[in-house]
């Protein structure tokens, strides 16, 4: 464990890229294969299961650190991270037992079936014998939770740094459906044959947002436009008679979405589709709200009624593999033809569609398309050079989003809370208000957007403008104006406002501004017809 | 003012009634005793101040022309009814907690404290009262410092890595106390000692005293940033990443704060180390502390003042939240401490 704590501590200490991926390199050369086999398997999110519960956890550690358990449950709302909060309240003790990483997982995943106090036995020794990291990676693996400030991007660069294989196929053997019960080092990295299973879905190529004006990308039939649906992204694969749906997040959705079994009729196997699930019931003329979608997504099996509801169609806009051959290789322009043939075929009832190109005889024709986005229940626009390959991961530039601009309003700070983890010690999540009559009605919460000079300016006003305070929270003196940006607006009859924002962050702080000057609930009443 | 309290809480800051003096005010008042030099604390504008002999130097050297006498630790003044005395806080070098007792009945205000000999400052020396102010800028059971040299052999061993990678280490700490602290900390078998200008400032004040630190140099625009091969450079954490520290080429960052005890924190900063140390008591510190002074009510002033009390009202003791504004250990740029 020791090894594998300093590999953690060289991430999580180091800002810099190059330091990171050298420190993993390095492990990923001198490991033993069952300890890096489960490295890539935690630092991709294949993490063991939970073997005692969270709330246990807690009483134990409060009970080790001879606290009441309301303060061990202050000082996590204040840490913001349990395995660590555990961690730093247990007496201080320096490691003695040195197991490798496999083996404390074994013995983690050995105790899974034995009755309670056989487990908080474990548990406590553990925590006995382990000192600073170590405990703390314990603690992460107990919990089932394992988080490392590592991208999938970066640990594949270490591991093609590690084995000399090129970072591309590292990338694909890495993806789908393996875990360390089912393969080994070798197997998973090595051997020539990558004999994957049916299920192995293709790294998804990701696009950067685009900065500036489309001018610059050069000619213009060079480039395909789409519409960026807000949807989810997924890969629908057909192989071995058989069909799986995997998410961007690499989560395996075929159960979730039982509509698309159909499309194993008209399409034929050995092939994988890139594409967008969106909920769009019959007739309409534009997908759902994402809210819609995530109601279907939040469901493991899904009621007849909800299904009538809200069927999920893929509108596919790439195609991977085609005859049972990786295409990825081959110009968007191709792949799009090809796609374009086998929809053909589909027909028109068929939960599969093909995502539209847009056309456009300028980029002044196109950026005025883009300002419909919403009206389509889009994001923006997709652009995709015609002669691009399929590549893995984000990658700059062959294909850009080029999203909406977001909402806006400017609303008055009048509730301030003090962060956790990276802020606890300044306030950092703030209630805002708008306008109803002469009261200040809060409509929503947000937490990112500034600086941190900003977060320590505001943090220092704070503490001087408390009105009130509730706990951890505190009423300060309306004063303060910000710019709210949003993705979208819905109405709601949880918040007392009747809405609720999607993805909402503080854009500015307008210092400019007197807070008579903030939105007010009419300015939202008006933005809900228009977009909700 | 038969039964008025030994100290009350007002607008302007802690009172003595009793003596008509102010600890630690932060608005202008008559007279102000003041338990440390830190910024919160010794604030400008008052009339007159009283100061131990060690804090007063750097109060002048922040404060400019001010009336101001000095006071040895232990030694007692009478100030109108009240019986005053000075006694080490271990925050940093001449800092105090403010005895103050009317009619038998005492109260200590502490400012800022610490309870582990540092080497440098004066060590805390508890003092039994009635009534104890204290701060709680660390008051969770999270915060649990390790011994100074534990943390000494940290910093040394990232300087010396550094060094060996052809890297200027650079430290960020405040003017006043942590930066004397570490200096006093560092190796120097590993390599020159280089200060910024605003910390070389404090040193000198503190060495003209007569405590003793180790040798340092200037490093300021004159100075040749590549004469010095495995330098660590002692600097405030706003001269981090400018101009200056640029002008040294491959360098690698480090801050020094109790703050980095946690993870999010240590993180959020841009640098590429961060050590746990602080000037501050810790949950041990400040419950030892608090134990020894034999006080029943305790009033908190700040830090995680709610959650403190509360759990000080669980144990036992009677204590309640004060609102001021001293700010504690700050990981702002120009932070106070
Ligand atoms: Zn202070
Ligand atoms: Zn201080």
């Amino acid at each position: 464990m020791k090894r594998f704590a300093q590999l953690f501590t060289a991430i999580d200490q180091s800002t810099k890229t190059n330091t990171k991926v050298a420190a993993l390199a390095d492990y990923f050369e001198q490991a033993h294969d069952p300890d890096r086999l489960w490295t890539i398997a935690l630092f991709s999110g294949r993490r063991p299961k939970r073997a005692v519960t969270t709330t246990k956890l807690r009483e134990w550690a409060a009970e080790q650190a001879g606290i009441p358990l309301w303060l061990f449950e202050e000082s996590y709302s204040i840490v913001g991270d349990l395995a660590e909060t555990i961690a730093l309240v247990l007496p201080a003790t320096v490691t003695h037992d040195d197991k490798p990483l496999s083996d404390w997982i074994k013995s983690l995943r050995e105790i899974y079936t034995q009755p309670e106090d056989a487990r908080k036995d474990f548990v406590l020794k553990a925590w006995a014998t382990l000192g600073g990291t170590e405990r703390f990676i314990f603690n992460k693996l107990i919990t089932g939770g394992f988080r490392v400030g590592i991208s999938q991007k970066l640990m594949t660069r270490a591991l093609a740094r590690a084995t000399d294989k090129p970072e591309a196929e590292l990338a694909h053997r890495l993806m789908g459906n393996w875990h360390p019960d089912t393969t080994t080092w070798h197997q998973l990295v090595e051997a020539d044959d990558a004999s994957a299973d049916a299920s192995r879905p293709y790294p998804f190529y990701l696009a950067y947002g685009l900065e500036s004006s489309p001018d610059d990308l050069g000619e213009l039939s060079q480039w395909r436009a789409e519409w960026k649906w807000d949807g989810i992204r997924g890969q629908l694969i057909r192989r071995d008679g058989q069909y799986f749906v995997w998410s961007r997040g690499e989560e395996l959705m075929t159960d979730r979405f039982p509509e698309l079994a159909r499309t194993v009729d008209f399409i034929p196997d050995g092939t994988v589709l890139d594409g967008e699930l969106l909920v769009w019931p019959d007739g309409q003329p534009t997908p759902a709200s994402f809210n819609t979608l995530q109601a279907r997504i939040g469901r493991k099996t899904v009621p007849k009624k909800l299904l009538a509801d809200a069927p999920v169609v893929l509108h596919a806009y790439d195609l991977l593999e085609w005859q049972g051959q990786d295409i990825r290789t081959r110009p968007f322009s191709e792949r799009r033809a090809l796609l374009e043939k086998l929809s053909a075929v589909v027909p028109a009832e068929a939960p599969l569609r093909i995502s539209p190109q847009l056309e456009f005889s300028s980029w002044e024709a196109l950026a005025e398309i883009r300002t419909t986005a919403r009206e389509a229940q889009a994001e923006g626009l997709m652009l995709k050079r015609v002669d691009s390959p399929y590549l893995a991961g984000r990658k700059k530039g062959d294909w850009w989003k080029w999203k909406l601009d977001p909402l806006t309003v400017d609303a008055v700070m009048i509730y301030a809370q003090s962060g956790s983890g990276r802020r606890a010690n300044l306030f950092t999540d703030f209630t805002f208000a708008v306008w109803d009559g002469n009261d200040l009605i809060p409509f929503t919460k947000a937490y990112s957007g500034l600086t941190d000079a900003e977060f320590r300016k505001i943090t220092a006003w704070v503490r001087k403008n408390t009105l009130e305070r509730f706990g951890p929270v505190r009423k300060v003196t309306p004063h303060h104006v910000f710019e709210i940006a949003f993705e979208g607006i819905q109405r709601s009859t949880r918040h007392k406002s009747g809405v609720a924002l999607r993805f909402p962050r503080m854009l500015r702080w307008r210092q400019d501004k007197p807070i008579q000057e903030a939105n007010s609930l009419d300015d939202l009443e008006d933005m809900l017809r228009i977009y909700g | 003012m038969t039964n008025a309290p030994v100290l009350s809480f007002t607008e302007n800051g802690i009172y003595c009634a009793a003596g008509d003096f102010y600890i630690d005010p932060w608005r202008p008042v008559d007279r102000a005793l003041i338990t440390h030099g830190h910024s919160d604390h010794a604030r400008w504008g008052m009339q007159r101040y009283l100061a131990t002999h060690i804090a007063l130097p750097v109060m002048r050297h922040r404060l400019g022309d001010i009336t101001a006498e000095g006071i040895g630790y232990g030694e007692i003044r009478r100030i109108g009814d009240a019986k005053v005395s000075f006694h080490p806080a271990g925050h940093v070098p001449g800092s105090a907690q403010i005895r103050v007792e009317v009619k038998g009945e005492v109260w200590v205000a502490s400012g800022d404290y610490k309870v582990v000999d540092d080497g440098l400052s004066d060590p805390f020396s508890p003092v039994e009262c009635h009534s104890f102010i204290t701060e709680s800028t660390f008051g969770l059971p999270v915060f649990n410092w390790a011994d100074q040299t534990t943390v000494a052999a940290e910093i040394n061993a990232w300087w010396a890595t550094c060094a060996a990678n052809g890297k200027t280490a650079f430290l960020g700490a405040y003017a006043l106390g942590k930066a004397q602290r570490l200096l006093t900390m560092l190796d120097p078998a590993i390599g020159p000692i280089l200060t910024h200008t605003a910390i070389e400032n404090t040193n000198r004040i503190i060495r003209d005293q007569g405590i003793a630190l180790p040798d340092t140099i200037l490093a300021n625009a004159e100075l040749d940033p590549k004469s010095h091969p495995n330098a660590i450079v002692l600097a405030p954490p706003s001269a981090l990443g400018s101009a200056w520290s640029k002008g040294f080429g491959a360098q690698e960052t480090a801050f020094a704060s109790g703050w980095m005890a946690i993870r999010g924190v240590r993180r959020r900063r841009v640098g590429d180390r961060g050590f746990v140390i602080s000037d501050h008591a810790d949950w041990g510190g400040l419950m030892s502390a608090i134990r020894e002074t034999g006080a029943e009510n305790i009033y908190v002033t700040h830090g995680y003042t709610e959650v403190f009390s509360r759990y000080l009202n669980d144990s036992g003791w009677t204590a309640q939240v004060v609102p001021t504004q001293f700010e504690g250990e700050s990981l702002d740029k120009d932070g106070t401490e």
